[in-house]
């Protein structure tokens, strides 16, 4: 399955945090920080899989269960969410 | 009208085809009215959503290829084993209706003070988001300078081949080329970057959208050219497209 990027997720993160998401700066375990929009996505599985471009590590994972969304961010160290237009 | 784009909830809302325009013999472009709609960002997209009659749904995400301003269009590549684009590009007619929403998206996006020079590179249906780009530079009489790069399989799967006449666009043909093409015909490299992309004591700044292979591989080229990594945004479509 071919990585898409944190563009192709904006509507699931908008849903899930209540704003625009993709410019939030995502801080990963290893320390490897940037834009959401950057981040590896993968749709193909039964949720949302987002990882870290450089090591690769899980830092996001969306399962929509009975129309509620399950979020983990266990691999996430830091999320800093910038000034909305 | 921005401002509207970025606050409050999400919702999805009933979006009519108005017209419909058969851009290549895959790829068509829908026209669409969304009451409500706030209004968008060049670069930006939308997510459309179809329901089954027996419930079952399926969303995929569309580039927005009109400029701020005018109403939503999306253009579509038709995925032969797709859940969504073969009813967006064969089944669809003027008056039907389906769910979007949106505008979604604050990082591939261009306002017209965001300056410049710009160096776009679209790969297939790439170019959608950067039509809107180049529209909105038109319309906003922006004098930043603009350069596309555009890469098709073939002359027949070039979309908007008319309007891009007007524009500073640079095509490459990867798969065949027409009689006496005198264009680039083979994937982008870096000695293609090199020849076409703005120096990099210009200043550019660059957006990349296509095929996740394409956007890997121009954005390493530019990367490797001396480009900022910062001052290149980047949108994967996957691998065939969506």
């Amino acid at each position: 399955m071919e990585a898409l990027d944190g563009n192709a997720i904006g509507g699931i993160l908008y849903h899930v945090f209540g704003r625009e998401m993709t410019m939030a700066q995502a801080e990963c375990v290893c320390g490897a920080r940037g834009p959401l929009a950057e981040c590896e996505v993968y749709l193909g599985g039964p949720g949302v899989v987002v990882r870290c471009r450089v090591c690769h590590n899980i830092v996001m994972v969306f399962v929509e269960v009975r129309e509620m969304t399950c979020v983990d961010l266990s691999g996430l160290r830091a999320l800093e969410l910038p000034a909305l237009h | 009208m921005a401002g509207a784009t970025l606050h409050g909830r999400l919702t999805w809302r009933v979006a009519t085809v108005k017209a419909v325009v058969d851009e290549t013999p895959r790829v068509r472009t829908l026209e669409l009215e969304v009451p409500g709609w706030p209004g968008h960002v060049a670069g930006q997209h939308v997510d459309v959503r179809l329901t089954a009659e027996d419930g079952y749904r399926a969303e995929r995400a569309y580039s927005l290829g009109s400029a701020p301003g005018e109403p939503p269009v999306i253009t579509v590549e038709r995925l032969e084993d797709g859940e969504v684009s073969p009813y967006l590009t064969r089944e669809v007619r003027p008056g039907d209706a389906f769910e979007v929403r949106g505008p979604i998206g604050g990082y591939f996006v261009w306002r017209a003070d965001d300056g410049g020079p710009l160096f776009l590179a679209a790969g297939g249906s790439g170019v959608v988001p950067m039509r809107a780009i180049l529209r909105h530079r038109r319309n906003s009489m922006s004098m930043v300078k603009v350069r596309l790069l555009y890469s098709s399989r073939t002359i027949e799967d070039v979309i908007y081949r008319e309007e891009l006449d007007g524009e500073e666009v640079v095509h490459t043909l990867t798969r065949a080329q027409p009689p006496g093409w005198t264009g680039y015909a083979r994937r982008v490299d870096t000695d293609l970057l090199r020849e076409v992309a703005w120096s990099v004591g210009e200043g550019p700044l660059a957006f990349v959208c296509g095929p996740t292979s394409f956007v890997e591989s121009v954005a390493a080229g530019l990367v490797e050219l001396g480009y900022a990594p910062r001052r290149i945004k980047t949108e994967r479509f996957g691998t065939t497209g969506r």
